[in-house]
């Protein structure tokens, strides 16, 4: 429901907009006749834009990109590169570049040999298929690594050439499956950054699959995220994080809190939800029916403030059990247990003038109903 | 290294690091050589010292000299011009009696028979009259028989004294020693073994070629198909190993024969007339045919071992590169699946070139493996020093095949399954 809103007025800004450079159109995709992976996919992609497709594993992103990149054809809808549709096109005519999960580099050709490949099916001088190869390695800053096997380069090393060899042959469209999965945390960050600021200087159009909400928010103008074949919410980083449009996307992007309740009133932008545990709840409704709906309350950790004497109120107050303290050096995750829920998370930064708390403390804790939002249940 | 040379490391109490490690695997090793033991007193009976037995064989040259041992004493120093003088003579007719006394001519003759035809009937008959020859012995053996009196006979007989022979190799290659000890080829009639020897390799790389055009797209699809079809496909290419090799070959009598299966069903529609049956068994092509049928398993579960370990990923990204389907195989994929193609390779051909039972079914005449002969020499000429050469010189084959492999490849980069 919310996908098709989003498509359409992606569509209207497409029509207006001669920028678009890649879209999906009620793309499906079926691998048994029974089960759709991809249902209605809609995406429109802008030159130059850096777009993720975020989701768990098996929620039909890497179809996607499989089916944009030429290995997998549509069951049903339309892919089209630069307004051509491109679904009769085979993968050695599409031009994408494209980066694997584990690089995909091959084994008995050395860097060099590796980076020459497009250049050499395309048919380049010798010279110049040098001079490229040379520019490409100098860009992943692995300039003298051209003699190397694959084998004899690290994690973080591969997966620069296989980037270099994406972009070698200048593609338009790079598209990437869960590039960094493979390396761990720190090299992961770096490469996040290589990739962006590639991205930044050479201006191509890339989309990237990932299940890590972290890289997709730190490296994407916008982000798509997928659950069950169908996109959930397609939104810049910020917006995702802050206005998640379900109980999913709210779930799957951050840290939130949720609780279960039934709406018992609805004025304006505010309603009041009475919990299971029988506590009302004032909240923004983003997702939800009318009274007597159920519905999900959303809301993030670092947006729960405790109460002190003579702070000012929210118009949520509670009475809160400390059921655990975590330490994490710039923050402390506390536990709480609330309206009869006992997995209720709160964040606060380890600055001055914040008491520590004690586990059994009974503690005020409050938040604005514009943060706690009401989803789908 | 950090620590010095001169102070090993040693444990907390003060033994040597290495003697202590060495106690403590002490009784793994010995646990694990007991457990390989059996196979290890199997394999030394039934395989190695059989081996060194045929090696032995193929150079031992023991006849001439236990035969004869008074003729060899009594002709060294004979100027090999003329015909050596009278003590020869009786020395020879002494040993003929002991060896007639003691029933051992007949190993002597045979292997004096090889090499000098005419051979065989003289030591017998000379040796049926020994006991009654009168001096002087010359007149009297050339006389009974004019063997004797060639110069060849007697220069043969010395030659022939030394305990070590390679007669049966230079046989093995069509070539026979002269009285005079120069290496020179058979007469023409007689040549046989060469072109069995090349028949036998040409034959083996036709059929390694033909396993390896059947086998490679099987291989391919067994790694790259979902599980369910390729575990079926999987149990068609080891259904061979389930039947009787001697049933498989036979059947292929049965389809290929002139009244057989395929020529009934090509008669039957037309396509070859009835009289111009067409001959595909008994021959060579009956050979290649049953030959890679049988040997094709051993191709395509190597090529699959290595096939398996490629991902698809390496072709879709040749593929996404730009490279055309068939490019990206040629410089992507086929690279990647040598060693694969190398040790099936190998492993038929060595196969291959040691196969006895179905050449000797199916071959008829033009079809026949040196194999066949090494079996021939074994049971009908009982010619056991050329069988033996023979057969070492397939050994030694085999091995260089093997350390070239080994040199171009490298076997620790096989895995068979």
């Amino acid at each position: 429901m919310t996908q098709t809103l989003e498509a359409a007025t992606l569509t209207r800004d497409a029509v207006s907009d001669d920028t678009c450079f890649a879209r999906f159109t009620n793309v499906q995709k079926s691998y048994d006749g029974v089960e759709l992976v991809v249902k209605d996919f809609n995406l429109d992609i802008r030159k130059g834009e850096f777009v993720t497709l975020l989701g768990p594993s098996g929620s039909g992103k890497t179809t996607c990109l499989m089916m944009m990149a030429g290995f997998e054809t549509p069951t049903h809808g339309e892919i089209l590169l630069k307004g051509n549709p491109i679904s009769g096109l085979p993968p050695h005519k599409r031009g994408i570049g494209m980066v694997f999960q584990n690089y995909a580099l091959f084994p008995h050709m050395t860097v060099a040999e590796n980076l020459a490949f497009p250049l050499e099916v395309r048919h380049l001088s010798k010279e110049e298929v040098k001079q490229k190869v040379q520019r490409a390695l100098a860009m992943v800053r692995l300039e003298d690594f051209g003699d190397r096997r694959p084998a004899q380069l690290s994690g973080g090393q591969q997966q620069r050439v296989a980037l270099a060899r994406a972009l070698v042959f200048e593609p338009e469209l790079v598209l990437m499956d869960e590039p960094l999965g493979a390396l761990d945390k720190n090299l992961r960050e770096e490469m996040q950054y290589e990739i962006k600021r590639i991205h930044a200087s050479l201006g191509v159009t890339m989309i990237y699959v990932t299940h890590d909400q972290t890289e997709a928010l730190t490296m994407s103008d916008r982000i798509a995220v997928f659950n069950d074949g169908v996109v959930q919410q397609l939104a810049a980083p910020d917006a995702l994080y802050e206005e998640p449009e379900n109980a999913f996307v709210a779930y799957f992007i951050g840290e939130n809190n949720r609780l279960q309740g039934e709406v018992v009133e609805r004025v304006g932008d505010v309603c009041s939800v009475r919990l299971d545990s029988g506590d009302v709840v004032r909240a923004k409704p983003v997702a939800v029916g009318g009274v007597g709906s159920r519905t999900t309350l959303s809301l993030r950790p670092e947006r729960v403030s405790i109460i002190r004497d003579g702070s000012a109120l929210p118009d949520n107050c509670f009475t809160a059990k400390v059921q655990e303290v975590i330490y994490l050096g710039d923050h402390l995750r506390t536990r709480l247990s609330v309206c009869g829920n006992d997995e209720f998370i709160i964040k606060t930064p380890n600055a001055e003038g914040h008491g520590v708390l004690r586990p059994g403390q009974e503690i005020e804790i409050g938040w604005s109903s514009a943060d706690c939002r009401a989803l789908d249940a | 290294m950090s620590e010095s040379p001169t102070a090993p490391l040693t444990t907390a109490d003060g033994v040597p690091l290495k003697t202590s490690l060495r106690r403590a695997v002490r009784r793994s090793k010995l646990k694990a050589f007991l457990l390989v033991s059996p196979l290890l007193l199997f394999l030394v009976i039934a395989f190695v010292m059989p081996i060194f037995d045929m090696l032995w064989r193929s150079v031992d040259n023991p006849e001439v000299s236990s035969t004869l041992p008074r003729t060899v004493s009594a002709l060294e120093g004979w100027d090999r011009e003329s015909l050596p003088g009278e003590p020869a003579f009786a020395a020879l007719v002494e040993d003929l009696r002991d060896g007639q006394a003691a029933r051992n001519l007949g190993l002597l003759s045979s292997r004096l028979n090889y090499e000098k035809s005419g051979m065989r009937s003289a030591i017998s008959r000379t040796g049926r009259r020994a006991r009654n020859l009168e001096p002087p012995y010359r007149e009297a053996l050339i006389e009974l028989n004019e063997t004797w009196g060639e110069l060849d006979t007697w220069k043969l007989i010395q030659r022939e004294a030394s305990p070590y022979t390679l007669s049966y190799y230079l046989a093995a290659v069509d070539r026979q020693l002269t009285p005079d000890g120069e290496i020179v080829k058979v007469p023409e009639h007689l040549e046989i073994h060469a072109t069995l020897f090349w028949r036998t390799f040409w034959m083996s790389g036709v059929i390694t070629l033909m396993t390896l055009l059947l086998g490679y797209p099987i291989a391919f699809l067994l790694a790259n198909l979902p599980l369910r079809y390729s575990n079926l496909l999987m149990i068609l290419v080891l259904l061979p190993f389930w039947t009787s090799l001697l049933v498989r070959t036979t059947t292929w009598i049965a389809i290929l024969q002139s009244q057989g299966v395929l020529n009934d069903m090509m008669v039957a529609i037309g396509v070859i007339a009835d009289e111009a049956r067409w001959q595909m068994i008994h021959n060579k092509l009956g050979t290649i045919i049953a030959m890679t049928h049988i040997l094709l398993p051993f191709m395509i579960l190597p090529l699959y071992s290595v096939m398996k370990t490629i991902p698809p990923s390496y072709m879709r990204a040749a593929r996404s590169l730009g490279g055309r389907p068939f490019l990206s195989f040629r410089r992507v994929y086929f690279p990647l699946t040598i060693p694969g193609i190398a040790a099936g390779g190998i492993l038929v051909f060595i196969l291959s070139i040691g196969y006895y039972i179905t050449p000797a079914l199916v071959g008829g005449q033009s079809g026949r493996f040196i194999t066949n002969y090494i079996a021939y020499h074994m049971q009908t000429s009982l010619n056991w020093g050329l069988a033996a050469a023979i057969a070492s010189i397939l050994l030694f084959v085999v091995i260089v095949f093997y350390m070239v492999f080994n040199r171009l490849i490298g076997v620790d980069k096989v895995k068979l399954g």
